[in-house]
């Protein structure tokens, strides 16, 4: 940021140890002014406009009114908001450790060198994270499907009667399966990537002290991308919480398992899509918002004090 | 995961915006007042005239032919004819795209069910504008009142669906079952029939509001009340209570195929004998011809099943009118097209691709009800169409809130569908949700 401070001695002819007395100079923000203008308008401005949504109410009887902080008294004490929230809390717990530790088991593999064919396997394992959400979820719907799909050829050809993956108690881990299928390959290059840049040496070291690989593992390659895993998780937790395309679409397969509640971001749209409830819609999208924010602040202060 | 950020923040986005827009717009028409000016019949002519393209949103499958011949007598006009979506998912479509201002289509198909609720949210032409007063007598008064809705007209019948029973003859030949005509009788049959092949099924059902609804109406129940802004729930009545009845038998024993109306294995199940019966609105005809070619003459209609023995009581399910949504770009052109499909030339091309008309002349024709359909072996259906007309159970009504309330019956009554929950329970959760919204969206709800 050098130009904001302009050499002004050729100017002024006066000596240099003078204190430059200046008017403050605006050059700056003409170069952050594009990014401010744009950060503004895509970022502010829709939470400001959300927040402002959020202390009125909209009838179809009655029009608008100002209700203050009512939509969040009724969205904290909102049994469906809840089940929406425990239900992605709960895939938060299972789904992410499940997806973390293969993709760190692949990248590990991987970066082992002993794998024949690695660009292969790297290839293969991301390729899911280039098949779109909604695609991927198609395609595992077809196969769900017990009558018709996968599973109905199964039970078919095998003559037995395998449980209905989209049942009410099934369906949350078959959403889970497919986002683990998305994401391993994603998170596996995260973990990868950090482990190329670990120095070689330390490894040479390690063998010269008759380490063995378990032992190379823990005490140096997952010391080393524990920044990486932090990351990893942190985007995992937003993502978790934000849990939206893969049970959007499979609800036209099971309309009764998946509820217009089934996540915080599908009881949001529905809200506002189907019940025109914008008001509320736009308390819960905050509120939800706020509790993503504290869970991955709280991951992120915990997981930086280890490093210490 | 980042898709699903992404997802959603586009969501959020167009949610931004589409509420935004729907603030400037309300302020905007804030400014001209609430009345529509008349649009005489020549500007109509003019606008059909001078040309220009509309799009129309529909899933009504005869309205193609009705555009084609449509775009013949009018050169000039361009009809893009779009499939929004059936039923719910086009409503949904067209809500956001009424709160967004921008994509909405000239005309649209609207449920009769469905009509009070955009009426209500000011999203749709009143055509009384277009003096479509005098189209009265033209329609049959069922329909005809369903579109006459807070205090104006806000579509013109395009269709009804007086119910029938569709079954697939064969199956029921090969397994040598009586066409039911009660609904024990229809039990019965489902037993029967699953039990001779565990693959067929009598009827598919996942929860459907729209069929359930009709049921309980055929059954003489009236769950709602409306009047004005005062609503009235009751879901246990003695006509729902008798459908829960019923129904509840053919959930517990799993004699109800497990497949979604519309999707692709109930197509499927049509074709091939697993999905033995329908019992649905008179417009099914058409769908089964352009959806189940496969199934040509092996299918066949009988009055819908009886809730008490050698009655003659049947309900309306479903029937769309076309509507001009106010914030339409050509609302002139759009109802020109609307009344040449709905009472001009476009009835006759409808009724002889199989839909079922919502117009007094073509219902009374003898052509009409002398039709042979090949589809169902060379059996006069509309015969029984017509008969089921004129025996729907008088004074029913819809919520004004009725699409929100569907949107939530897989929520509550469907959960009897997949768990142990009883089929009232999901009726009582029903009206104690649907309660809930009418009450927050500032009803009297008793």
């Amino acid at each position: 940021m050098t130009v904001l401070a302009p050499p002004t001695i050729s100017r002024t002819g006066q000596a240099a140890p003078r204190p430059p007395r200046r008017r403050r100079s605006w050059t700056g923000w003409a170069f952050v002014g594009p990014f401010m203008a744009v950060f503004a308008f895509v970022f502010v401005a829709p939470i400001a406009y959300a927040l402002y949504l959020s202390v009125f109410r909209t009838r179809l009887i009655g029009g608008t009114s100002f209700v203050g902080l009512e939509n969040y008294q009724q969205a904290f004490t909102d049994p469906q908001f809840w089940s929406a929230t425990w239900r992605v809390t709960l895939f938060l717990l299972v789904q992410v450790p499940i997806m973390l530790f293969l993709a760190l088991l692949v990248a590990l593999a991987i970066d082992s060198g002993r794998l024949y064919g690695k660009a292969f396997f790297r290839v293969a394992v991301f390729m899911p994270y280039a098949v779109p959400a909604v695609v991927a979820t198609l395609m595992w719907g077809f196969m769900y499907g017990s009558r018709f799909g996968l599973i109905g050829n199964i039970n078919d050809a095998l003559g037995v009667m395998l449980p209905d993956p989209l049942s009410p108690d099934l369906v949350l881990a078959s959403i889970g399966n497919i986002v683990t299928w998305e994401f391993v390959g994603y998170n596996m290059l995260i973990f990868y990537s950090a482990l190329q840049v670990v120095p070689k040496s330390l490894y040479e070291a390690a063998e010269l002290d008759g380490a063995s690989q378990l032992q190379v593992i823990r005490s140096i390659k997952i010391p080393a991308i524990k920044g990486a895993l932090l990351i990893a998780t942190i985007f995992s937790i937003i993502g978790s919480f934000q849990l939206f395309n893969e049970p959007s679409i499979l609800q036209s397969l099971a309309p009764n398992a998946i509820t217009t509640y089934f996540t915080p971001n599908m009881y949001a749209y529905s809200l506002s899509f189907s019940g025109q409830q914008y008001n509320y819609s736009a308390t819960v999208a905050i509120v939800m918002g706020v509790l993503t924010m504290i869970v991955a602040y709280a991951v992120q202060l915990r997981g930086t004090r280890k490093d210490r | 995961m980042f898709t699903n950020r992404r997802a959603f923040l586009r969501t959020a986005a167009l949610a931004t915006a589409a509420i935004t827009t729907a603030a400037l717009a309300a302020c905007g028409s804030d400014d001209g007042g609430d009345t529509t000016t008349p649009v005489t019949a020549d500007q109509v002519q003019a606008a059909l005239d001078k040309g220009g393209s509309i799009t129309v949103w529909a899933w009504e499958p005869t309205l193609k032919q009705v555009v084609t011949s449509f775009e013949a007598k009018y050169p000039k006009v361009k009809v893009n004819l779009v499939n929004a979506g059936t039923g719910n998912d086009q409503y949904t479509a067209l809500q956001n795209a009424i709160a967004a201002g921008s994509g909405v289509p000239d005309v649209a198909q609207v449920e009769y069910y469905a009509l009070p609720q955009f009426a209500l949210g000011k999203s749709l032409t009143d055509l009384a504008a277009f003096g479509a007063g005098e189209l009265d007598g033209t329609f049959t008064p069922g329909p005809w009142s369903s579109v006459k809705t807070g205090g104006g007209t806000f579509g013109l019948p395009m269709d009804s669906g007086p119910m029938a029973l569709f079954y697939n003859k064969e199956v029921f030949d090969k397994h040598q079952i009586a066409v039911p005509t009660t609904w024990d009788e229809y039990a019965a049959a489902a037993k029967k029939l699953h039990a001779a092949d565990p693959k067929a099924y009598i009827t598919n059902d996942t929860g459907d509001a729209g069929f359930t609804t009709s049921l309980i109406w055929q059954a003489g129940g009236k769950p709602f009340a409306v009047d004005g802004t005062n609503v009235k729930i009751n879901l246990a009545d003695e006509g729902s209570a008798k459908f829960a009845g019923t129904w509840q038998k053919l959930i517990s024993d799993k004699l109800l195929a497990p497949v979604g109306s519309w999707s692709d294995g109930w197509y499927k199940g049509l074709g091939d004998g697993s999905i033995a019966t329908l019992v649905i609105g008179a417009w099914m005809p058409a769908n089964l011809e352009s959806g189940v070619p496969g199934a040509k003459g092996k299918w066949r209609v009988a009055p819908m099943p009886q809730w008490t023995a050698g009655a003659n009581a049947a309900a309306e399910n479903g029937g769309s009118s076309l509507a001009i949504p106010k914030a339409g770009a050509n609302n002139a052109l759009g109802y020109a097209f609307l009344k040449y499909a709905t009472a001009g030339e476009g009835v006759k091309i409808r009724v002889d691709n199989g839909a079922f008309p919502a117009t007094t002349a073509e219902l009374k024709s003898a052509e009409f009800l002398g039709k042979e359909f090949p589809y169902f072996g060379g059996q006069k259906a509309n015969e029984v169409f017509a008969k089921s007309a004129a025996d729907v159970v008088p004074g029913w009504s819809y919520l004004p809130f009725q699409v929100y309330a569907n949107s939530i019956f897989n929520d509550t009554v469907g959960q009897a569908y997949v768990t142990d929950k009883p089929l009232t329970d999901g009726l009582k959760a029903w009206q104690e949700a649907s309660a809930k919204y009418g009450k927050d969206q500032g009803f009297t709800v008793g």
